[in-house]
């Protein structure tokens, strides 16, 4: 295993091919190293929890997988392909959701889509929209624009847009962030139907351990840009002798601050 | 490719479609201002004699062509950062050459509209005919509106590297041309020192042409030539400077951050 690596073994049982291999994936900016030597190996088909404190590494990762930063060290293959010569067809088969990114807000959902249907290469983007529409249980918001939506519809938007392309990968940042009880349980039951009927990998981050434990079959905790605790979110609880990953979260934000 | 350069000029055109605002903002700038120079060159007309009037609406008409051309350019991509859809663009497979087609596409239909709604406006108003130009027209509005692009593409590159705080120049960089490149007088009214720099200016050559052409029916060759070699160098120069802020922002990190400001 490589300088910082996460187990492979998993607590459910399911195709083990590669999505990700991530072998040494530095990122600095300025004096602070944001990702420290990080290996990551996600399978196809699993919900992956990329997880830590605020400024622990989680988001410039996904931002790293994603190509929007360049690293400084370390290579990235996503669905068998080098990300740093095959950026493109990669990008294609992915996409991502994120609580801090917005589709225009003066376009309505039904252009929005569209918008990104064709950036995606979806010929008959009409269909594609209404299906998924349909199954994040907002159809009536098409024709509305998309600064007008509850937080609850603009984020089944923000979905349907990540699903656009129907992505063997999927990138989800804090999915569920400020919504209420309600809609974010409705919206974690549309992910995990989505992962049974399609197949798709996440990787999810998000604050919320009670979700991680719910949503996810392996994590990582990063600290400081590596890994500082890693498996099924059972394995983690146990060798932390925590009941929750809550409070696996709490003792590892507090040796954080006395590091 | 082609169907992601339709799908972010498609973005313009819901936008266009859903704003009156916008839309009318396309025609209220030029026709406030060729409605004030207009009254300006009517009044200097009377002290300088006809020609002057003729000179000033045309540079006038044709100024406006070149800023609005920028203005479209640069603004699409301050927009994404506006709107928080910088990173949900290239997270797509995206090519930055697509984003910099769809929005020169954008220039160019604005520039048009703009361009034929003013015609129509300095012809019944002030009794100003564009086509008076002659047949140079068609290259100087192809001039214009390439040279607005390449400025364009350089200030989406400020943009990326400075981020939100790099705004202002979109509506500033044109009025640090302005000055320089003979819209309203001839270049051998300025300094003798500033005279090479303007003449490093593609528009320069089209602003002077413009001249002769109301002057005699048609501009000399040689200035349509030096404006097209003026212009494939800025174009490529815009262009060059463009792919490499994006390549910078990409290592600083810095496209998802300024995202979030």
């Amino acid at each position: 295993m490589g300088k910082h690596s996460v187990p492979g073994d998993l607590g459910r049982c399911m195709d083990t091919e590669q999505v990700i291999g991530v072998k040494g994936l530095t990122k600095r900016f300025g004096v602070v190293t944001a990702v420290d030597g990080l290996d990551l190996d996600v399978r196809r088909g699993e919900v992956f929890g990329l997880l830590g404190q605020n400024g622990a590494g989680k988001t410039t990762t996904i931002q790293l997988l994603l190509g929007l930063t360049v690293p400084d060290a370390g290579d990235v293959t996503m669905l068998g392909l080098s990300l740093a010569t095959r950026r493109r067809e990669i990008l294609a088969r992915v996409n991502f959701s994120s609580a801090y990114v917005a589709m225009p807000s003066n376009l309505t959902v039904l252009e929005n889509l569209t918008v990104f249907a064709l950036l995606y290469g979806v010929r008959r983007p009409r269909g594609r929209i209404m299906e998924l529409l349909e199954l994040l249980e907002i159809p009536d918001t098409a024709h509305r624009v998309c600064g007008g939506l509850s937080s609850g519809q603009l984020t089944r938007a923000n979905l349907c847009k990540a699903l656009i392309n129907d992505p063997e990968l999927l990138f989800l940042d804090e999915p569920t962030a400020s919504l209420d009880p309600a809609i974010a349980a409705k919206v974690r039951q549309t992910l995990k139907q989505i992962r049974q009927d399609r197949g798709v990998t996440l990787v999810y981050t998000s604050h919320n351990m009670r979700e991680v434990e719910e949503m996810c079959d392996r994590v990582v905790f990063l600290r400081q840009g590596r890994p500082a605790a890693a498996g099924t979110p059972a394995q983690v609880r146990e060798r932390a002798g925590r009941a929750s990953l809550e409070e696996v979260f709490i003792d590892l934000a507090a040796q954080g601050r006395r590091a | 490719m082609w169907l992601r350069v339709w799908a972010l000029f498609l973005r313009y055109i819901y936008l266009h479609k859903r704003s009156v605002v916008r839309t009318m903002e396309i025609f209220f700038w030029p026709v406030m201002n060729l409605l004030l120079w207009g009254f300006v060159t009517k009044y200097l007309g009377r002290l300088a004699g006809p020609g002057a009037v003729t000179y000033l609406l045309g540079g006038v008409v044709l100024w406006d062509l070149l800023y609005r051309s920028q203005h479209a350019v640069s603004l699409s991509i301050t927009e994404e950062f506006w709107e928080r859809n910088i990173v949900n663009l290239f997270a797509t497979p995206v090519r930055p050459v697509e984003i910099v087609l769809a929005a020169c596409g954008v220039g160019f239909v604005r520039a048009l509209v703009m361009t034929v709604s003013s015609a129509f406006i300095v012809y019944a108003a002030f009794g100003f005919n564009i086509l008076s130009m002659g047949p140079s027209l068609g290259w100087f509005y192809l001039s214009l509106l390439i040279f607005g692009w390449a400025v364009g593409l350089f200030t989406m590159g400020l943009i990326f590297l400075f981020g939100r705080a790099a705004e202002g120049l979109i509506w500033g960089i044109p009025f640090l041309i302005q000055p320089l490149t003979a819209v309203f007088y001839p270049v051998d009214v300025l300094p003798a020192w500033l005279q090479p720099v303007a003449l490093c200016l593609p528009s320069t050559y089209v602003f002077e042409g413009m001249r002769a052409a109301l002057a005699h029916g048609t501009a000399p060759l040689d200035l349509l030539v030096k404006a097209a070699v003026g212009n494939a160098v800025f174009l490529a120069l815009g262009g060059a400077f463009f792919a490499w802020t994006l390549e910078r922002v990409r290592v600083r990190g810095a496209l998802a951050r300024q995202a979030m400001e």
